[in-house]
């Protein structure tokens, strides 16, 4: 076809002979050098911290001497501990269950109502977890408390005696999980809406037209279509609900008599407050392996709709 | 429902008068617990408001119902804006605000850009860590941060938090900025290319532009999360001047055994002030911020 | 000086599909070149190594007489055109034209001028203050054209840019990209999987097919004389049949002889080409206008035939019918005032100038 082969011809260098081979080598150490600051983020702050946790947690009180896992047995044998798991998981699993189910009920309801009226909802509806949660809880706090309780004076109106909510351990286990449910319903009501609304209306329509009832439209076309969803904000959910501080600190403070700490405010009141860091260290190290379990189904979870999506 | 033996005419008519009632049931459904709950959702903060515009005597007077204001007054929020300390808060959480909610964005956005688009040995595995760390609770890290932070002589310093916060805001950024920087037709940045831009030319002015909607959710996100951040300054800060408006506000308001009460609403109200403003008036890339997370990802 | 030039180009992607396998092609000055295939065939990966996206794994590619292997897009002076348009949705018209421009460092005034003329030359001048959503389909590949057009590149590239309007757009849109080609004449190379735009745009179609190229040449050539089974397959709508078949010689003559028994005499010039299959099975090529009830086209050389036509459709200026032999499709082009009829046998003719002969065993034309 041509005369001549590519030899003779000239090669063009590019300007400041950057080769396509070279130009993609250039754009791999561009692109490392803009995830520098990430990467030093997650490995000085992230990486490095938790690694020193754990170090951190086999050392004696004054950080002296090294004692293996000598404060997690402490723990684990203290009474006070062993309340402290009871407790959290307690408080994580009865919370989540109650933030999904109220969640997704009022997404549906939301869903149902005429479109041009669902943003007014939906923006009073979220108002709960858009104030700091240690402020919020300040006022649950304050209507919580036993000589003004504005909720008992509610409940006196119907004829139910006053409720002592934060003075005795069950009632005030019950407090703490009302204001989490309250705090954090809103955000499953969210996702879940985000979530009902991605479902095409023909399948619905499909299903109606091939005879289903509402309540099998929900069970066989809803559900399996928000199923990863569902799963996935339940997961997270459980990893912040688990690791929660600000209402345990805000409304209980541990009491009565230290029996509604969960891991991070017991973590807190021993290490920063008593002083005893490496002690406290081990008491946050607990959260870890269940954190790592529900991590990694979250991770199974996101990758599987990644997958479905692509 | 029950009328498929009845001649065919009237069965229509009575199934379409049923769907119609149905309808109606379940529209009245929906707004009933939509009412209910958004008058729980709303209470506390109501009652939070009502609280503070109550003199000391009135908050104290159990004669009447709580729930109402007979003298309201403005005289909690004048006290609070006239009290240095409850100003030295507010500067506090704005400083460090500002600051995380900068070096976040230029962070997570170089760092999204480059995983999302550039491709490079390990940034898949990246991208994936990314997403773990923000599934780290803080409650983990408080304890080794402290005396991390305290070998750096950061402890008690309103910079302390500005050094810690990212760890609460970066992942989550970058991630939910990959997402957006995915969304981007590859085309786009190939056209581009060819145009003759290079990388720092395409991320300024062409992704950063068209991703505009979901920088915004991520400012908004970051600004929230460091804005409400209680775990931290609670651990690191113990002098009120240093205090950032929660930590602030729950622990200096509150003195002794006889608490005003009308104060601490109002401080908590004012607090939470910037948070809900900015909800209030951008909520779209709010709630897209928050839903970002999971349906992108 | 804007010729292209490929050489042994190879492209294997990772993880080992080999998409181009070692094409040579030269593209002159000025000309017009379609990259025509069926989907996947490795069409938008040459182009994508001419524009520079894609790394060469093996062999040459020259644009304007230097190899360009290592030149990153941008100094390759090249202009692509995508099938999604590509266009930046925060730009307006305008500033999307001038983009590539302004990044050039191009003095304002000509920017202005180049962008002016070349919205004058597509008829968006109405259009520059806009933003791409605002426009309609065919609104935003004329503004896609524009932005190559501005940059007065040496060579233009177009990836399937037609096959997302709709089909009356498409044939609009196919007339204003040649008329622009021949106004500013740029090299161009045009990739389509659509053989009417190949056929009505091109000075050269190259055809492709996995990976290979399986012939170039202008598109009258590549309709009478495809050099392959796949060429001759591809090429013309609907696509020409294969009935197999014999060639049998009788008294000096050669015929073509169907499975059923059906004769057709080949013309005496090409007696010679085809002896040296004689006995032998081969593919009995025609297309389906050459196969037809229409005796007025071409008065010699006509074979007769009978078949039952299984399907009828009438289109309007002819109709189709679709027969079945032998476990082949067959399909006729009819005049539409013949009344066929399914079921009934249809008397045809076979125009067999217009035949072809193709061996079996190495699927190239005789
Ligand atoms: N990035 C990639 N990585 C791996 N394989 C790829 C990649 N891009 C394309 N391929 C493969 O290379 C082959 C050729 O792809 P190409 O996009 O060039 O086809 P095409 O002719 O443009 O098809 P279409 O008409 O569908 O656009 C295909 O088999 C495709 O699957
Ligand atoms: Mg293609």
């Amino acid at each position: 076809m041509a005369d001549g082969g590519a030899a003779t011809l000239p090669r063009m260098d590019a300007p400041g002979g950057a080769s396509l081979k070279r130009f993609a080598r250039r754009r791999s150490t561009i692109a490392f050098l803009m995830t520098l600051p990430l990467i030093a983020v997650i490995g000085g702050l992230v990486v490095w911290p938790a690694g020193y946790a754990i170090h951190l947690a086999t050392l004696n009180r004054r950080m002296t001497s090294f004692i293996g896992l000598g404060n997690f047995e402490i723990l684990l044998e203290s009474e006070t501990f062993r309340m402290v798991i009871f407790q959290s998981v307690f408080f994580a699993i009865t919370a989540v269950i109650l933030k999904a189910a109220i969640g997704f009920w009022l997404a549906h309801m939301l869903h149902h109502i005429p479109a041009n009226g669902q943003r007014k909802w939906r923006g009073m509806l979220l108002v709960p977890w858009v104030i700091p949660p240690a402020l919020s809880t300040l006022g649950w706090w304050w209507m919580f408390e036993p000589t003004y309780s504005s909720i008992n004076w509610i409940l006196n109106i119907f004829a139910i005696p006053s409720v002592p909510w934060l003075g005795e351990p069950w009632w005030a286990r019950i407090s703490v999980i009302i204001v989490n449910v309250w705090y954090g319903a809103p955000f499953f009501m969210i996702m879940y809406l985000a979530a009902l609304k991605s479902v095409p209306e023909q399948l619905y329509e499909a299903a109606a037209i091939d005879g289903a009832t509402s309540w099998q439209r929900l069970r066989y076309v809803t559900l399996p279509m928000m199923r990863n969803i569902i799963s996935i904000t339940v997961l997270f959910s459980l990893i912040v609900t688990f690791a929660n501080y600000d209402i345990v600190r805000v409304l209980t403070n541990g009491g009565p008599r230290d029996l509604t700490h969960v891991f991070a405010s017991y973590a807190f009141q021993v290490g920063i407050l008593a002083g005893n860091i490496p002690r406290g260290a081990a008491v946050s190290l607990f959260m870890f392996p269940i954190l790592a379990i529900i991590a990694f189904f979250v991770l199974r979870g996101v990758n599987r709709r990644n997958k479905e999506e692509a | 429902m029950s009328a498929t033996t009845a001649p065919a005419q009237q069965g229509i008519y009575h199934k379409a008068g049923s769907l119609r009632s149905e309808r109606r049931w379940a529209l009245w459904t929906a707004y009933l617990s939509l009412i209910v709950s958004a008058i729980i959702m709303l209470a506390p903060p109501v009652y939070m408001l009502l609280t503070s515009l109550k003199t000391s005597a009135e908050v104290a007077d159990q004669s009447g119902s709580p729930w109402w204001v007979s003298n309201p007054t403005l005289e909690n929020y004048w006290a609070l804006l006239g009290n240095r300390m409850f100003i030295d808060f507010f500067l506090n959480s704005a400083k460090v605000t500002i600051a995380v909610v900068a070096l976040t964005m230029v962070i997570s956005v170089l760092a999204a850009f480059a995983l999302g688009r550039m491709r490079f040995w390990g940034s898949q595995a990246l991208a994936t860590g990314v997403f773990l760390t923000y599934l780290v609770p803080d409650t983990l890290l408080f304890i080794p941060l402290y005396q991390i932070v305290g070998g750096l002589g950061l402890l008690d310093n309103a910079w302390g938090l500005v050094l810690v916060y990212p760890t609460l805001t970066v992942p989550f950024c970058t991630w939910i900025m990959i997402g957006y920087f995915a969304s981007i037709p590859k085309e786009l940045d190939e056209a581009a290319l060819i145009d003759g831009a290079n990388w720092m030319q395409m991320l300024w002015k062409i992704f950063i532009p068209v991703a505009l909607p979901g920088i915004i959710a991520a400012t908004i996100f970051a600004f929230t999360v460091s804005w409400a951040a209680f775990v931290y300054p609670t651990a690191f800060i113990t002098t009120p001047s240093e205090m950032p408006m929660t930590i602030g506000v729950v622990s200096q308001l509150i003195r002794g055994d006889t608490f005003a009460w009308g104060q601490l609403m109002a401080g908590a109200l004012l607090a939470a002030l910037p948070p809900v403003v900015i909800y209030a008036f951008l909520m779209d890339y709010y709630i897209a911020g928050l839903t970002a997370g999971a349906t992108k990802g | 000086m804007a010729q292209v030039s490929l050489r042994k180009v190879i492209k294997a992607y990772e993880g080992g599909v080999q998409a181009v396998k070692g094409i040579d092609l030269e593209i002159a000055d000025h000309e017009f070149v379609v990259l025509v295939g069926p989907s996947g065939c490795g069409k938008s990966t040459t182009l994508r190594m001419i524009a520079g996206l894609e790394e060469i794994s093996g062999g040459d590619i020259a644009i304007g007489g230097t190899v360009v292997n290592d030149i990153p897009p941008r100094d390759r002076d090249i202009a692509m055109v995508f099938q999604n348009y590509a266009l930046y949705p925060h730009m307006s018209v305008y500033d999307n034209m001038a983009f590539g421009l302004t990044l050039r460092k191009f003095p304002k005034a000509e920017i202005d001028k180049r962008v002016t003329e070349a919205a004058r030359i597509l008829d968006i001048t109405p259009l520059l203050e806009r933003k791409p959503k605002a426009l309609s389909g065919g609104q935003r590949q004329r503004v896609a054209m524009g932005r190559a057009i501005v940059r007065d590149p040496k060579v233009f590239l177009f990836d399937e840019p037609l096959s997302n309007l709709d089909a009356k757009l498409r044939v609009q849109m196919r007339t204003e990209i040649k008329k622009v080609h021949q106004t500013v004449k740029t090299t161009t190379i045009y990739v389509t999987h659509d053989q009417v735009e190949a056929m009505t745009l091109a000075d050269r179609v190259v055809v492709m097919n996995h990976g290979v190229i399986e012939q170039v040449g202008p598109p009258q050539e590549l309709y009478h004389h495809p050099a392959t089974r796949f060429v001759a397959g591809f090429i013309g709508s609907p696509a020409m049949n294969f009935i197999p078949a014999r060639i049998e010689e009788a008294s000096g003559a050669l015929n073509v002889v169907m499975n059923n028994g059906t004769t057709l005499a080949v013309p005496e010039e090409r007696v010679a080409r085809y002896r040296p299959y004689a006995g032998k099975q081969v593919l009995f090529g025609i297309r389906p206008e050459h196969l037809t009830d229409d005796k007025t086209m071409d008065k010699s050389n006509l074979a007769p035939l009978s078949l039952t036509p299984e399907v009828i459709e009438p289109m309007g200026m002819e109709t189709l019918a679709h027969f079945r032999h032998e476990g082949t499709e067959i399909t006729a082009r009819l005049d539409p005032s013949t009344p066929a009829e399914v079921g009934k046998p249809l008397a045809l003719i076979a125009h067999m100038n217009q035949m072809h002969i193709i061996d079996p065993t190495t699927d190239k034309v005789v």
